[in-house]
């Protein structure tokens, strides 16, 4: 198929940025989205151009290095997928393709479509973890037994893959979703609980001091999530936090 | 220089606990005073930094990545196997250890595996305890799940995303310590040189990927935790990053390389679609337990299904050949790893492939669902229910069991495998070999380590499903920050390395040359183009089957294709700032080193083996043939200047507590 394809290149962090057009053709129903990139990429560099560069690595939906806002939307169209696991076959030929990166103030642009999410990190530094000795002595994995319920929605939670998508589909740019994602895969379980309260107020504070926005409850994040993550957790974080700042000695 | 494996002195079950007992501690006082690099965040290098740093070890971690989170060891889905006997089947660490070494087909070294056994147990208790939400029954107790080529329910999993799970519990463990300022973080940053000072290793140049500066970063110890190079072969189930650049700086300064033929190529990946694919994905292995694995009787059906005229569902039973069936009727879908890639492989060869590209095979539910409907319905009481009704019934079930793996095919493939039978082939997975370690997991060089995929030590020459994370996590939780005492403990007066000297300068100018070297060629060719070339000869001549005459051949293509390359490879951009392309011509350049000791190694090891499959060495029916009279032992091949000279050294493999068997699943 031939394609128009308008990218954002912008040669650094603190350069000018710019969509440029790229026609296309010889584009294949069975190249993922990052392969049709790969593709122009060659032929690029067959002109002389320098490539396109866009962050990418498993390229099987797990990473969640890719990112790319296709046509207005996280990960391009199609629901619970990633950018990777988008295929060409969803476009048709003639189609334009607008490509940018993932937009917000927290995640500021390295190159081209490539974006610094490093803010992810330093929130879940903030508390994301149980405080355990990796010592391997601690008590037998079955002497707690959690209800398969809980455990179940622990692992929905845990199945964050920290693309970005929500933020880079906020209005306000909020990382609510991802945040609460990571907050309630411990809350939820009886490992995370002595440190709940404290979890709760370190992250979202970190949160807020990353520059994310605020949520108002729009909902878009659940929508264009690849992996499904509910809005029940951003209503279970709320519920934690209120809980967390009428009762923590913090 | 001889190679010594230091195997504690001992009964094998006592070795490891009597060693860990022995090995000299650092006092806290003195741990504060000494740095540790950590160079990779998967499994073993999340895992590795955490517990160092806990201990009280200074840390510095780097990772390609733009997080530590995102390596490679996230996309593992099957599960991580621990022999706790949960399930009560009379699972134990010496079955664990057994299984280990036989699946292995007798190339690893009895007293690490052994000691992967005892700490398995370990890994599921520390992975409880940081919240990893593993799968649980209804009465809250942990799941369980078999796996192919063992006879017990030992495998703990997390739906499809075990490795997920778990690399985010060492990632949280990890983030613990950098929050606590144990552990100093370097993400997009890529080792390009190991530095060694008086003989040991001392630290490493790092390139900062984002600004393309070179970092001198000094140690007491350096730990490569880098995964394993099956993207020699282009396309692979690696991603696309994965490479094995820091392991060959440390080859080219000292450290062996063991083994390195010994690959896996696993037998339920989605095959090859174009010219343009980038990588493979693979279809968990679980699969095998329902789908019937197929190809034509007849070659002339074979070909016009290729040709799109003939449909699968049209072929009569009578001609179908279910071949793993008919040749291995004990074990049938459910043979190894090795054996299904190869009895694929020779369908295809022989011209009954089915894609457009003669190479796939069909994976076929459709009895599994009409099995599962009658069940069904008999279990709601039907009575003559229509073959419909059956079927409707049965896809529920399939869909309950691999609901999530039939939406993936159907997403990459755009066919309903519920509706036709899907195509699977063969794709390279996991690497066996890697660099020589010794019972301590240091190398060749002394300071040097080497953790998870990038070492050799405990798959032999093939590797069971499920063991990969278990080895992973064992190195790094539970192995490697002990077993560094020995060394560490001798340079307690040591001092902070000093970044200003000779080898630092030295280190430093060899990687400014290469990064000059690419930047100049000014070629024609993008890096690409002879990395899928090189992945061409490596796939055809070093793959699944590999004889004398081809490997010769793979030696001299590589070799040339290594020269047009340093002539014709076009690199743009600027060495200064953000270069993908460079950086992935330094990957590639060190692939087309290894690719040559690869087939260099599969050349000398006249036998066939696990992974290793040589055509001259093979019973009257066909099957592997393993020669354990000349061949049991590793072999270590030492950097003399080009791969071509690799000088062997080899480590006797020695056997006292099982026995050698023929591996046979007719």
């Amino acid at each position: 198929m031939d394609l128009t394809l308008k990218i954002w290149r912008q040669a650094g962090p603190e350069a000018k940025g710019e969509m440029k057009t790229y026609p296309i053709s010889g584009v294949e129903d069975d190249m993922s989205f990052l392969e049709m990139l790969d593709f122009l990429n060659e032929e690029l560099i067959e002109k002389g151009v320098e490539p396109v560069v866009f962050d990418h690595d498993c390229r099987e939906g797990i990473c969640g290095m890719c990112s790319l806002f296709i046509n207005g939307e996280a990960h391009g169209p199609g629901r619970k997928v990633t950018t990777c696991q988008l295929h060409m076959r969803e476009f048709s030929s003639g189609d334009t393709i607008y490509i940018e990166p993932f937009r917000a103030k927290a995640f500021p642009v390295i190159k081209d479509l490539m974006v610094d999410r490093t803010s992810f990190d330093r929130i879940q530094r903030a508390g994301g973890y149980v405080s355990v000795n990796t010592s391997g002595n601690t008590i037998d994995a079955n002497a707690i037994p959690v209800p398969k319920h809980d455990a179940d929605r622990a692992f929905d939670a845990a199945t964050c893959i920290g693309c970005g998508a929500c933020v880079a589909t906020c209005k306000n740019s909020s990382a609510m979703l991802f945040v609460s994602a990571k907050v309630s895969q411990f809350s939820l379980l009886p490992q995370g609980q002595p440190e709940a309260r404290d979890r709760v107020l370190s992250m979202v504070n970190q949160m807020d001091l990353e520059g994310f926005g605020n949520c108002t409850n729009t909902g878009a994040c659940e929508v264009e999530c690849p992996k499904g993550i509910s809005l029940e957790n951003i209503a279970r974080m709320n519920r934690d936090y209120l809980f967390a700042s009428l009762s923590s000695n913090k | 220089m001889a190679l010594d494996s230091k195997i504690p002195v001992g009964p094998l079950a006592d070795k490891w606990t009597t060693h860990k007992g022995e090995i000299p501690l650092v006092s806290p006082a003195n741990k504060r005073l000494m740095d540790v690099i950590v160079v990779g965040t998967g499994l073993a290098g999340s895992s590795a930094a955490a517990s160092l740093a806990e201990m009280g070890y200074n840390v510095k971690a780097f990772c390609f990545q733009d997080s530590p989170r995102r390596a490679h060891s996230i996309a593992a889905q099957g599960g991580i196997n621990a022999a706790k006997n949960y399930q009560n089947d009379g699972d134990s660490v010496h079955r664990l250890f057994y299984d280990t070494i036989k699946g292995g087909d007798y190339r690893s070294r009895e007293a690490n595996v052994h000691r992967l056994a005892e700490v398995s147990r370990n890994i599921i208790d520390q992975c409880v305890a940081q919240g990893v939400p593993f799968a649980r029954d209804y009465g809250g107790m942990l799941d369980n799940r078999s796996f192919g080529g063992v006879q017990v329910s030992r495998t703990f999993y997390a739906k499809g995303q075990t490795g997920q799970q778990l690399l985010l519990g060492a990632y949280s463990a990890l983030n613990r310590q950098i929050a606590k300022g144990r552990v100093k973080m370097y993400a997009r940053h890529e080792m390009q040189e190991l530095v060694k000072v008086d003989g040991k290793a001392r630290g490493i140049i790092a390139k900062n990927l984002v600004t393309g500066e070179f970092e001198r970063h000094s140690a007491h110890a350096v730990l490569l935790c880098t995964g394993g190079y099956g993207n020699v072969f282009f396309l692979s189930t690696n991603a696309m990053g994965s490479n094995v650049t820091a392991a060959w700086k440390a080859h080219r300064k000292g450290a062996h390389v063991a083994n390195p033929c010994f690959t896996q190529i696993h037998p339920t990946c989605i095959p090859v679609s174009g010219e343009n694919q980038s990588k493979l994905t693979l279809m968990s292995e679980s699969l095998r337990n329902d789908g019937r694995i197929w190809v034509p009787a007849k070659k002339e059906d074979a070909v016009a299904i290729r040709a799109g005229k003939l449909h699968p569902t049209d072929l009569k039973e009578e001609d179908r050949d279910y071949y793993l069936e008919r040749r291995y009727p004990a074990f049938g879908n459910l043979v190894p790893r090795d054996v299904a890639s190869r009895a694929a492989k020779e369908r295809c060869d022989e011209g009954y492939g089915v894609n457009k590209t003669g190479e796939a095979v069909y994976l076929d539910f459709a009895a599994a669902i009409m099995r599962f409907g009658r069940e069904e319905s008999h279990v709601k009481g039907l009575t003559n229910p229509s073959d419909a009704e059956i079927k409707a019934l049965g896809e529920k079930v399939v869909e309950g069991k691999y609901g999530n793996l039939f939406q993936m095919y159907e997403k990459i493939t755009a066919s309903n495998p519920y509706k036709e039978p899907m195509m699977i082939y063969p794709a390279v997975h996991y690497t066996m070999g890697g660099l020589w370690v010794d019972y301590n997991l240091m190398t060749s060089i002394p300071g040097c380590f080497a953790l998870g995929e990038a070492n050799f030590s405990d798959h032999g020459a093939n590797r069971l499903g499920a063991s990969a994370l278990m080895q992973g996590l064992a190195d790094g939780y539970f192995v490697a920050p002990y077993t560094v005492g020995e060394f560490l403990s001798e340079d307690i007066r040591t001092g902070t390395i000093p970044t200003d000297s000779k080898e630092f300068d030295e280190a430093e100018m060899i990687c400014r040359d290469r990064t000059d070297k690419f930047m100049n060629v000014n070629g024609t060719k993008s890096v690409d183009f002879f990395h899928k070339r090189l992945g061409k000869i490596m796939w055809n001549e070093v793959g699944m089957a590999r004889n004398k005459e081809g490997l010769e051949q793979a030696i001299k293509d590589i070799q040339a294709l290594r020269e047009e390359f340093y002539n014709n490879v076009r690199v743009l951009g600027s060495a200064k700032g953000m270069n993908p392309e460079l950086d992935k011509a330094g990957r590639v350049a060190d692939f087309l080193e290894l690719g040559e000791l690869m087939a260099k190694d599969a050349l000398e090891r006249n036998e066939s083996c696990g992974g290793h499959f040589r055509e001259e060495y093979r019973s009257e029916e066909g099957e592997a043939l393993r020669d354990d009279e000349n061949f049991t032992f590793v072999s270590a091949w030492e950097y003399t200047g080009v791969p071509a000279e690799a000088k062997l050294h080899k480590e006797n493999l020695v056997f006292d507590n099982v026995e050698l068997k023929t591996r046979s699943y007719k």
